[in-house]
């Protein structure tokens, strides 16, 4: 291992040179079953038990490619605007690791599911951005190995390794992207898009912590300003977002102390390591890789015609980014508004739903992202599973726009209407909770609270504005919190004048 | 006769393969003799023949994505040369950075 210490450049240093990155992720599908066999396609299972011999490679096997796995592409694709290339092939990826049975992995070489395409995103500051897709292909997962007989896991110091293949086989997606990512920020924001996207298209958990999502990072500086690329290094190893920010800045931060010193970049493969916060060079003693790729002789091509593509086109659900938008443009929701609730698309179809019937975006997202997620929380039951129907909550903006209840009498009704559901114009009615704004009724309340209160008229009247916020106080009690506060208010100062 | 154009060293290492001297140059003309003939294919008129991945004529040959039966374990270990605890055990594995 090669480890060099990585300092923070001056900010004028930074500011000289601009990081040119390019992601490249392994995403695993949501499949019932493996790509090429019936193995079940589940996280956790006892080692060796999810095995067969199409994904134990035992001799005459045959691998036949999972329908579903080769849709989800199709949707991924067309989420991207990828073009869907009417025919495709699998390949040959010729290595050798124990941890894949086969001594090569089905993957697609030239002819890939998709090719081209755009991730469009946003930054936490609202600026939107784009990254070009290179391509998404499908491939097929590796087995798992443990290194033993070092007591830590670890390569170096092993006497043997332990494999488990109940992850071999299990459908993968690779997507590379351009280098048109700029920042760690960027990066991250960027594989937020295709997680949330994959999410929202039920195609992948994105689970990182289940290593459902993998991802490289290929690091380049160059003089902010310049066409010409400069040499690009690899970063492996990251496993969390988090990592790939700290890794991608990290490197950047390297790379240009190298260059302010005069340095030369190495092209080369690094790896993160996450206690230390620095990448380390992972030359390998063998050449460069030679996959020697050629056409699977096992799996016919596949042909997708357009029938195909539009019927996966027209099932698409609306995409995070067009949900941000509309919530954004139309809506007027903050970044961090929109953010959270595209984030969790149960919650955002049912505030789609109340906005509905509501027409009042505001007031529906006041109690969608208040109250409601306040609630949701405390019980652990989604909003959208929660007795509380989209249209009961839109009854409910109704009557706190219309003024009818004032707003604390809506956050009891909110709280009836979560315990037992029903509808909130039928409880504020059988309850009377309709706020009072007829000036007999509430000079009623007041006549009481001041016949009951004399210190605090005396109070006011020697100068005590308190008091008056007192006697508001009592009285809105006395009503039930119905009196309409400001009239309240208006009644009080008037006969006490 | 081994060939200048395929490095059969390099390609016996891709292939883990152990090749003594006698063998690198059997191989070596054995491959030679191969690109030869792909020298004499090279030079059929094919303008209209399209590219191909495959001989065999079907397409999309799938199977729905329904869960099949697996092996039992002590199945899936019986053809292993060393198990343990249910794992697969091997030699250890090279480490790639040193
Ligand atoms: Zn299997």
């Amino acid at each position: 291992m090669i480890s060099e210490r990585s300092s923070v450049p001056p900010a004028d240093a930074a500011a000289k040179y601009e990081a040119v990155i390019g992601i490249e992720c392994h995403v695993e599908l949501k499949t019932a079953s493996k790509m090429f066999c019936g193995c079940p396609n589940a996280f956790g299972g006892e080692p060796n038990t999810q095995v067969c011999p199409v994904c134990l490679a035992l001799p005459g096997a045959l691998p036949v490619p999972n329908a579903a796995a080769i849709e989800h592409m199709i949707r991924a694709g067309l989420a991207f605007d990828c073009a869907i290339p009417a025919f495709s092939k699998f390949d040959r990826k010729n290595y050798f690791y124990p941890d894949m049975p086969k001594d090569y992995q089905i993957s697609q070489y030239d002819m890939p599911l998709t090719q081209g395409g755009v991730v469009r995103y946003w930054l936490a500051d609202g600026t939107l951005r784009e990254c070009r897709l290179t391509r998404i292909h499908l491939e097929e997962d590796t087995g798992k190995s443990t290194h033993a007989g070092s007591g830590d896991g670890r390569i170096a110091g092993s006497t043997y390794s332990l494999v488990d293949f109940n992850r071999a086989g299990v459908p993968l997606m690779e997507c590379v992207s351009d280098p048109d990512i700029r920042s760690a920020d960027e990066a991250v924001a960027f594989l937020d898009a295709l997680k949330r996207t994959f999410v929202q298209l039920g195609i992948s958990d994105v689970k990182m912590e289940e290593g459902s999502l993998r991802c490289d990072a290929n690091v380049s500086l160059r003089l902010r300003g310049a066409a010409e690329y400069g040499t690009k290094t690899e970063i492996k190893n990251m496993n969390s977002f988090r990592s790939v920010h700290r890794a991608i800045q990290s490197e950047i931060e390297r790379q240009t102390g190298l260059l302010e010193r005069g340095e030369r970049i190495i092209q080369e493969t690094r790896g993160w390591d996450e206690a230390g916060g620095v990448t380390h060079s992972m030359r390998s003693k063998e050449k460069a890789h030679d996959y020697r790729y050629f056409p699977d002789p096992d799996l016919v091509p596949m042909e997708i015609d357009a029938a195909t593509v539009e019927r996966v086109r027209a099932a698409l659900p609306e995409l995070p980014i067009a949900r941000y938008e509309r919530y954004v443009d139309a809506y007027k929701l903050s970044v961090a508004q929109a953010t959270q609730l595209v984030d969790n698309a149960s919650l955002a179809e049912y505030f789609d739903r109340a906005v509905d019937s509501a027409k009042s975006p505001a007031g529906v997202l006041n109690f969608v992202l208040g109250d409601l997620s306040r609630l949701a929380n405390e019980s652990g039951i989604e909003v959208a599973h929660s007795k509380v129907t989209p249209e009961a909550l839109a009854e409910l903006v109704a009557l706190t726009d219309a003024k009818t209840i004032n707003s604390k009498v809506a956050k009891d009704v909110l709280v009836r209407l979560w315990n037992d559901g029903g509808s909130a114009k039928a409880i504020v009615q059988a309850d009377g909770l309709a706020q009072v704004s007829d000036p007999a009724a509430v000079g009623a309340f007041v006549d009481a609270a001041l016949a009951a209160n004399p210190k605090s008229v005396a109070d006011f009247a020697a100068g005590k504005e308190n008091a008056l916020k007192f006697l508001i106080g009592q009285v809105m009690k006395a009503s039930r919190g119905t009196a309409n506060p400001a009239l309240v208010e208006t009644v009080l100062r008037d006969r006490m004048r | 006769m081994a060939s200048d154009r395929i490095d059969v060293r390099h390609v016996a290492k891709l292939a883990r393969l152990a090749l003594t001297e006698s063998e690198v140059l059997r191989y070596g003309s054995q491959l030679a003799g191969l690109l030869t003939f792909v020298d004499e294919l090279r030079g059929l008129d094919t303008e209209h023949v399209g590219a191909t991945a495959q001989v065999v004529e079907s397409r999309n040959v799938t199977r729905p994505d329904v869960v099949g039966p697996c092996l039992s374990r002590e199945d899936a270990l019986a053809g292993a040369p060393q198990a343990q605890n249910g794992f697969f055990r091997v030699p250890k594995i090279i480490a790639a950075a040193e």
